[in-house]
């Protein structure tokens, strides 16, 4: 009883923490350019393809890696001079469009590169499970882990200690200001869909060994990022984080003791929810608007 | 304005669909122009919502997959009246639109966009899934649609009856922009606090465009249903509410013209692209960016505004 359970709680974590990833990347952009970039998703299934083709082209897996998550970054930083810039001042409904539309771009792009096929490689360090307590790990969860624990890490120094991290900061809370003492928010704007990019190939590039991936994974697992920045409050780092962890977990125990059919619907249902009953989420900030 | 001016535009339409098949050479092309039709006219209650009340819709496919599962489902598994299936699945969806609603226009931005996305995609997982109903992943037959001992059949009838409602719904939908419903409507685009201090009930007026788009958006499912005779729930999934909202945006955001010139455009290109898989996803991709960047506004009110008389008769 108790171990299935805990087999529900790794494989919830297990893919919660991509979902983090991904509402963190989500979140950055939000911050950087009040955008909520629809292709989030693509670049979560960017990195899990791109890794898949180098390897499979024979490249050793760490240089396989560091190109599966620079490039997303790069087709981060191409899409915001590309498609985000020459619109700076639309409405909200136009850049959310835009965003979508980037997103039927790139999926559509590696449809024709790469195929219609379901992808994977090999673990990073074996497959043997780890017993605990009854249930099963796979080493290639606790890489997900580690590295999704390292990555908020590094992001939590990055924005409080750097001047960097802090620029960024300055041009959410208030452009114009942020403008005004110095700082180069076109360079922010930059950085923010770079990194935010980056992000989403991480979580690809992890998970892909134990979802597989395709073309089309990119809409789910971005959607579900959403659903965990909506959870956690729009706008909030940690939310971000919990909220990931939230759906990764609601999402598995449903699928275990409820229905697995229904696996998908349950972090929308949740979204449902969340609107209705605390739309500001469980971290977001209370704001009062101006008029 | 004489009444009879102010009617050229319908007058206009009608002529047109008059005069169509006499250059449609055969079924393939009376298919397209049916399917452009019903593109039309979900189109024209999707940008009342878009365009007039600027509200977003990401889920709009769920309420045309509601009306086609209904036009599916309760006649040939409950035994009832197409018409009275069709009226029921109309029923639900708007039910379904009028409890999301309520709650959801309090909040602004993008709260509508996410409830309507996450509603969309439950809406599509439930047909996929409940296939003891649906048939699930692989659809299931559909009825004809009987009317009084006459069974509309073949694409030739059902291009008269798509017509015959369309001119309906452009009709409708220019009488109800000008009407007080629909300067409110437009007030509200413009500036929500102005219109409500005006004395606009603001979240009345948003719940009921969008229950309203939800009910045509249905309607049309049926209709989609019955023509083809065959139900997929790729009818409700998330790209088909995509391609719906693009329609939208390229035809012109508030423009009534803009919905018709979309769904005949953007409903002609996936016919010219299907030998290409793939570059169909990234063809429509690109128009959404290329046509936000360059022409936010879309076609119609982009060229209206460079060419026209502007001012109130382009829209």
């Amino acid at each position: 009883m108790f171990s299935q359970f805990l087999q529900f709680l790794f494989s919830g974590i297990t893919v919660g923490a991509t979902y983090a990833l991904a509402a963190l990347g989500f979140t950055l952009i939000y911050n950087a350019s009040n955008v909520i970039n629809f292709a989030q998703g693509e670049f979560i299934m960017l990195g899990g393809m791109l890794a898949f083709y180098f390897m499979q082209s024979g490249l050793s897996l760490p240089l396989a890696l560091l190109l599966a998550i620079a490039i997303p970054a790069v087709v981060g930083v191409l899409f915001e001079k590309l498609a985000i810039e020459p619109a700076r001042d639309a409405e909200v409904v136009t850049l959310i469009i835009i965003t979508i539309g980037a997103s039927l771009v790139i999926r559509g792009l590696i449809q024709i590169w790469l195929g219609k096929g379901a992808h994977s490689y090999p673990a990073f360090s074996g497959s043997e499970p780890i017993q605990i307590g009854g249930a099963t790990l796979l080493p290639q969860s606790l890489w997900v882990l580690g590295i999704t624990a390292l990555v908020v890490v590094a992001l939590w120094y990055f924005f409080s200690r750097t001047l960097a991290g802090k620029a960024i900061l300055a041009t959410s809370c208030n452009p114009l200001a942020a403008q005004l003492v110095g700082i180069n928010t076109q360079w922010v704007l930059l950085v923010s869909f770079a990194l935010s990019a980056a992000l989403g190939a991480i979580g690809g590039v992890l998970l892909t060994p134990i979802t597989l991936t395709s073309y089309d994974v990119g809409i789910m697992l971005g959607l579900k990022g959403f659903v965990a920045v909506v959870v956690g409050g729009l706008g909030s780092g940690l939310g971000a984080v919990v909220g990931g962890l939230l759906v990764g977990i609601i999402e598995a125990m449903a699928a275990g003791y409820i229905s697995s059919a229904y696996k998908d619907a349950i972090p929308f249902i949740l979204i449902l929810f969340i609107l209705f009953f605390m739309p500001r989420g469980i971290f977001g900030a209370q704001v009062t608007e101006r008029v | 304005m004489s009444v009879l001016k102010r009617q050229y535009p319908l007058m206009i339409l009608a002529g047109v669909l008059l005069l169509l098949p006499l250059v449609l050479p055969n079924n393939y092309y009376y298919d397209i122009a049916i399917r452009m039709a019903i593109n039309a006219i979900i189109v024209l209650g999707l940008n009342l919502l878009i365009g007039f009340a600027g509200q977003i819709s990401l889920g709009h496919a769920g309420f045309v997959g509601v009306g086609a599962y209904a036009s599916a489902i309760l006649p040939s598994q409950f035994g009832w009246h197409p018409l009275l299936a069709m009226g029921a699945g109309a029923a639900i969806a708007s039910t379904i639109a009028a409890i999301v609603a309520r709650p959801i226009f309090r909040l602004k931005g993008h709260y509508l966009a996410m409830a309507t996305l996450g509603l969309g995609i439950i809406i599509a997982i439930v047909i996929k899934n409940e296939a003891a109903y649906t048939g699930g992943p692989d659809g299931m037959p559909v009825a004809p649609l009987g009317l009084m001992g006459f069974e509309i059949s073949g694409e030739k009838q059902w291009y008269w009856v798509l017509a015959a409602i369309l001119l309906f719904s452009f009709w409708a939908a220019r009488n109800l922009i000008d009407s007080p419903f629909g300067r409110a409507l437009r007030a509200l685009h413009g500036s929500e606090v102005a219109s409500q201090v005006m004395g606009v009930d603001v979240v009345r007026y948003k719940v009921t465009i969008f229950v309203l788009s939800a009910f045509f958006a249905s309607l049309m499912g049926s209709v989609t249903a019955h023509y083809i005779g065959f139900v997929t729930p790729n009818i409700a999934d998330f790209f088909h509410s995509i391609e719906l909202m693009t329609m939208v945006v390229v035809g012109g955001m508030a423009s009534i013209y803009g919905s018709l010139i979309g769904a005949v455009l953007l409903t002609a290109l996936p016919q010219a692209l299907s030998t290409f898989e793939g570059w169909e996803t990234v063809a429509f991709g690109s128009i959404l960016i290329l046509c936000m960047i360059f022409m936010p506004k879309g076609l119609v009110p982009t060229l209206a505004a460079r060419f026209g008389r502007n001012g109130q008769e382009d829209r």
